[in-house]
């Protein structure tokens, strides 16, 4: 029987392990995991800060889990070394004085990542945040916040990056006064362009979200606030901070595997150690970036296929990356390339703006595929364009219809321009000319025009339509002298 | 409705033209009236003569019966009894499978019992809400929506259908993902906070697990997948919270995953707290005129009388005792596998069309002429009836009597308004007279009202129990059954204080999203989906026979994007051929902007190149065993 021992019980190890037992009853799981509860659901913290989930609802396993599935799940357990020679890792509780070796056949590394905290004065004490300092990454640091901010307190937000934004939305919403301090000159740089994120920072701004934008925090006063490279004061009873992550390698680096930003993977999510895995924020592969769940989960996928058998020639080849902010009131999406300018000859850009409403929107294609779009406060012309964009499927011509979506104004046709052959009773298929000429035999009332020719006894939904050409038939009647 | 000189007056709740025209039929000079045996008029005697010898040389399970969900509850009652009492044989089932079977599985499992709608259709019209996920009534139900003028409608349709026109909230879904959409609902409820708390304690089990899986769907996910926008999943639970009801159709039904699609809508409705209260709840719309009756009565493979469970010892005991044998077969094949076996040498269909129904057609048209023996009852000669070794012509609606139940569980009286033409049998004289051949005619009647008697006896006790229903009380009683004596009122609605698993739970199913089971890909890039449209009625053999409705869709087309038409050289008004892995469908092309540009849209009820069901996948739902007709992979070709 195959060992595989998954080193981290976060969304990627938690999925693999449930992947792997989906498609193998028999194959021997053993997941280490770090913290002391069961995994969560990480993409869903934002609506803990925000107040509209439990934390217990962010739970991606109950406690019957482990046992149920057959896992051997030890939690609270660190891998403290691999020994690649041996095959086994060495795992215990923190200060256990006789880890366990744990023996394998495949090594699955899904560490994930840290936050990176901004080198301000104070901000960290002994390498760990100060008090009133709180990152944005776990649900530990969730309750934190849940516990400290309180309503009309000032609250800082290093970071004005996606899950910056995301925060600062949830504690503006719990009646926090937010201010987002961010080192480059518009948000989500790296998603946006900068009249896309101007436009978001003023329909934050309408939330109550004020900005501090090229601007980096130098220093750290507990219970005061940060001041910034300009000298300015940022009042903040609590910080959050939300300025990027690094992947978690510490053991790989230990390991001797090749690490680069992350653990280097191909596209089997083999290390340089071919027994030894890596998926999720921990892995770098270069068809994907960090931080986002389904690449995890594509990863989890394929891994499974191979580890199993079920599909040995299953591969990873990259995760199309949307970004898609979870912000009450913003309708924010955001993919593929969008730094395109709107003159470049070899593509076709269009570009919407009315920052006053805080719409923005702007479709890059390139042979008649969506390949990069920024669409901000026309939701379901975003999810259109998402889906044309995902799947590859060439873009409707009307371009306009599709940047604006429902936004685009519709037509209402009254009686009078309707042609003769449109279909006024569809359960009957009952025509304006049908109609009309009822009317001209007689048929004057609704009842009579019902008798004549139908309309009107399905559905009943064309009373109307038939009311108003009965309306406009008698208004085109002479005047009796 | 009634029927004076063969002119149709409608009932008080209106009518489309099918209903107007429908008394065409009755004189239409296309009616079959006398037996044909291998095309050659012959007397009933000798036809039947013919297939009873030719019955007896086969063994029972050689021999099966397909039925409809269109007979009266009296023939499919004795459908059902005719193949295990006289053919011995377990291999029955009928055209419901296609139908309303996975949401007969999602509602039997959450709610312990399936009955449509568990409430009176009246009751719609008080609600504030109605979401109808897969189902466009519109056109395939026009009357119905006389229910529905008060309430806001959210409609969840890969198309902008009629009744798409007429909702608050179209949400338009990618073929193949309504139960990714249905979770990505279930989770913004939660996060909207508009889940009711206090019910789920109280009247539920099992949401934990459920929402287990609905918790990775959270709405921008589910809109990535489903194209469903977070702005519009937020606004639908909204609607949906309060006097409000989820209604599904067809269109949840019909996947290889359709079972668990429509246990997420009622997941959703649990959740909201709607089931098993006045004034909301959870409903299925049945497909076809008797499409609640005919599930209850034992056409069904693996189903007795009274919806009793043939592998239930003491539901055999009742049903045994009732027939007055002492054996009865096990459960048999759904409809798919069934039309498709072939260790089958005779097959018996009654009110049903599946050369033109069945999915991947053309595989069930080969099948049909292997067989030794095939027979068919039918009053028109449908394109199953034209590949038949015997046809047999039966009476159809205002020529008989029985009874019917409508989508609310209503029984509802058919009265015969005209006699047959000459030559013209019931199916209950056709099952008699080959009982009585295969040596079993005295528990044959032919007299509906002495099968409804028995049937009364056989359902007693059973979920859905006539028992207290006669023919004198449905003169004057709007009765819902379970009805379990003649002094009891019936069951208008149903829930209200406990549902019907024994704990009295209503229980939430985990179900996860797995999308279509054949994915677009390059050699087939576009999803085709198939349904109805208002002129015609399942496999078109009775409505393309009425001169009105074929003037007014006479031929097959398929429904097209106009951008997806010009890129396949295709305009309106040109032939096209739709083809799939499994066939090649000849349409003419209409092309209609509303139309995602990556399906198309085919209606089913059109014969020969323009089959729809040429190109539709058999894959099945592992529980309902319904096959997937709402969603394969086809390209355009010019034709």
């Amino acid at each position: 029987m195959r060992r595989v021992v998954i080193v981290g019980y976060g969304m990627a190890g938690a999925r693999l392990a449930d992947e792997l037992r989906r498609r193998d009853a028999d194959i021997s799981i053993t997941v280490v995991g770090a913290e002391p509860h069961a995994a969560y659901n990480r993409v869903l913290l934002s609506t803990v800060v925000a107040g509209t989930m439990t934390p217990e609802s962010t739970r991606l396993h109950d406690d019957r889990w482990a046992e149920e599935h057959r896992v051997d799940l030890r939690l609270g357990w660190e891998v403290l070394e691999v020994d690649r020679a041996a095959r086994t890792v060495v795992a215990g509780r923190a200060g256990d004085p006789e880890p366990e070796s744990v023996p394998y056949d495949a090594l699955v590394l899904a560490t994930g990542s840290v936050p990176w905290v901004p080198p301000a004065e104070g901000l960290t004490e002994d390498g760990r945040l100060a008090p009133g300092v709180v990152a944005f990454r776990t649900l530990d640091d969730c309750a934190q916040i849940e516990a400290k901010a309180g309503k009309g307190m000032p609250v800082a937000v290093l970071g004005g990056g996606l899950l910056g934004i995301e925060a600062a939305r949830g504690l503006a919403g719990r009646g926090c006064l937010v201010t987002v301090v961010h080192p480059v000159g518009h948000l989500m740089e790296r998603q946006l362009d900068p009249g896309a994120g101007g436009v978001l920072a003023r329909t934050l701004g309408k939330l109550g979200i004020e900005f501090r934008l090229n601007s980096m925090a130098t220093k750290y006063l507990p219970g005061d606030g940060l001041i910034l490279d300009d000298g300015t004061h940022v009042p903040a009873e609590l910080v959050v901070v939300s300025a990027g992550v690094r992947a978690e390698t510490s053991l790989a680096v230990r390991a001797g595997l090749t690490v680069d930003r992350g653990i280097v993977v191909d596209d089997a999510l083999r290390t340089s150690d071919p027994r030894v895995h890596a998926i999720g924020d921990c892995a770098q592969h270069p068809g994907t970036v960090s931080g986002l769940v389904q690449p995890a989960w594509d990863q989890a996928a394929v891994l499974a296929d191979r580890l199993t058998g079920a599909d040995p020639a299953a591969r990873y080849r990259g995760t199309s990356v949307v970004t898609r902010l979870k912000a009450r009131d913003v309708d924010l999406a955001a993919l593929g390339d969008v730094h395109t300018d709107v003159d470049c000859p070899d593509s076709e850009v269009l570009c919407f703006q009315e920052p006053s409403r805080g719409r923005y929107a702007k479709l890059v294609l390139r042979d008649d595929r969506v390949t990069g779009a920024i669409v901000l406060g026309a939701p379901d012309a975003a999810a259109t364009i998402t889906q044309l964009y995902d799947r590859g499927i060439p873009a409707p011509t009307d371009r306009l219809a599709l940047l604006l979506g429902r936004a685009l104004p519709a037509e209402a046709a009254s009686p009078a321009d309707l042609p003769s052959s449109a279909v006024i009773c569809r359960c009957n298929t009952v025509s304006k000319g049908q109609i009309v000429s009822a009317w001209r035999a007689g048929a004057e009332s609704l009842p009579q025009l019902a008798e004549a020719t139908r309309a009107t006894t399905g559905c009943g939904g064309c009373k109307d339509a038939v009311c108003g050409l009965l309306d406009w038939l008698g208004a085109s009647q002479p005047a009796p002298a | 409705m009634s029927v004076i000189d063969g002119q149709v007056t409608p009932g008080p709740g209106g009518l489309c033209q099918k209903g107007w025209t429908a008394g065409e039929l009755l004189r239409h000079p296309g009616r079959l009236t006398t037996p044909l045996l291998h095309g050659r008029p012959v007397s009933w005697d000798e036809a039947l003569d013919f297939v009873a010898a030719r019955i007896t040389s086969y063994e029972p399970d050689e021999v099966a019966v397909f039925g409809g969900g269109g007979l009266t509850n009296e023939k499919a009652y004795a459908l059902g009894k005719f193949a295990r009492v006289a053919l011995k044989t377990s291999q029955i089932d009928y055209n419901g499978r296609f139908c309303m079977s996975s949401a007969a599985a999602a509602g039997n499992r959450a709610f312990g019992l399936d009955r449509g709608l568990p409430f009176p259709l009246t009751d719609l019209r008080g609600a504030d809400t109605v979401l109808l996920a897969g189902s466009n009534p519109a056109e395939t139900m026009p009357p119905f929506l006389r229910h529905l003028e008060g309430p806001r409608l959210i409609v969840i349709d890969p198309r902008r259908t009629p009744t798409a026109e007429r909702a608050t909230l179209h949400l338009q879904p990618a073929p193949g993902t309504d139960l990714a959409l249905a979770l990505g609902l279930l989770h913004t409820a939660v996060i909207e906070g508009v889940i009711d708390k206090e019910y789920i304690t109280s009247r539920t089990s099992g949401f934990d697990d459920a929402w287990r899986v609905a918790a990775g769907w959270w709405p921008e996910r589910a809109e990535r997948v489903t194209g469903v926008s977070a702005a519009d999943q937020r606004a639908a639970v909204h609607m949906l919270a309060g006097r409000s009801y989820v209604l599904t159709g067809r269109g949840s039904e019909q996947h290889a995953s359709g079972t668990d699609t429509v246990s997420a809508w009622i997941n959703l409705s649990l959740a909201l707290g709607l089931p098993g209260r006045a004034g909301s709840g959870y409903g299925c719309l049945t497909g076809q005129g008797n499409g609640q009756g005919g599930r209850e009565h034992g056409q069904k493979a693996d189903q007795l009388p009274g919806y009793r469970k043939i592998d239930d010892p003491a539901a055999r005991r009742h049903v045994m005792d009732v027939w007055g044998v002492d054996w009865l077969p096990g459960p048999g094949r759904s409809a798919y596998e069934l039309l498709v076996a072939d260790d089958i040498k005779a097959m018996l269909v009654f009110g049903s069309n599946p050369v033109v129904s069945a999915p991947r057609a053309s595989g069930v048209v080969d099948r049909f002429k292997a067989l030794d023996l095939l027979v068919v009852a039918d009053f028109v000669m449908s394109e199953t009836a034209a590949m038949a070794d015997v046809v047999f012509p039966v009476t159809q609606w205002a020529e008989e009597d029985g009874t019917m139940t409508n989508l609310e569980g209503r029984i509802i009286r058919r009265r015969k308004a005209l006699d047959a033409p000459a030559g013209v049998r019931s199916d209950l004289e056709l099952v008699q007279g080959l009982a009585s051949r295969l040596g079993v005619g005295e528990k044959f009647p032919v007299e509906p009202v002495e099968v409804f008697e028995e049937l009364r006896r056989a359902s007693a006790g059973g979920p859905s129990d006539y028992s207290g229903i006669t023919y004198e009380r449905l003169e004057s009683e709007q009765l819902h059954w379970p009805v379990p004596s003649v002094d009891h009122p019936g069951t208008p609605r149903l829930f209200l204080d406990r549902f019907a698993h024994p704990d009295g739970l209503a229980r939430f199913i985990p179900v996860d999203h797995r999308g279509p089971a054949e994915p677009p890909d390059d050699e087939f890039p576009l999803q085709a989906t198939t349904g109805r449209v208002l002129q015609h009625y399942q496999s078109g053999a009775q409505t393309r026979r009425i001169g009105e409705l074929m003037k007014a869709v006479p031929e097959m087309y398929v429904e097209i994007h106009p951008d997806t038409a010009a890129r396949a050289g295709l305009a309106s008004g040109e032939s096209a051929h739709v083809v799939s892995r499994r066939g090649t469908v000849t349409a003419v092309v209409r092309c209609v902007p509303s139309m995602r540009v990556d399906a198309v849209f085919l209606p089913f009820h059109f014969p020969g190149d323009g089959r729809a069901n040429l190109l539709t996948n058999p894959a099945l739902d592992p529980t309902s065993r319904m096959p997937e007709f709402k969603v394969c992979a086809v390209r355009l070709e010019r034709a």
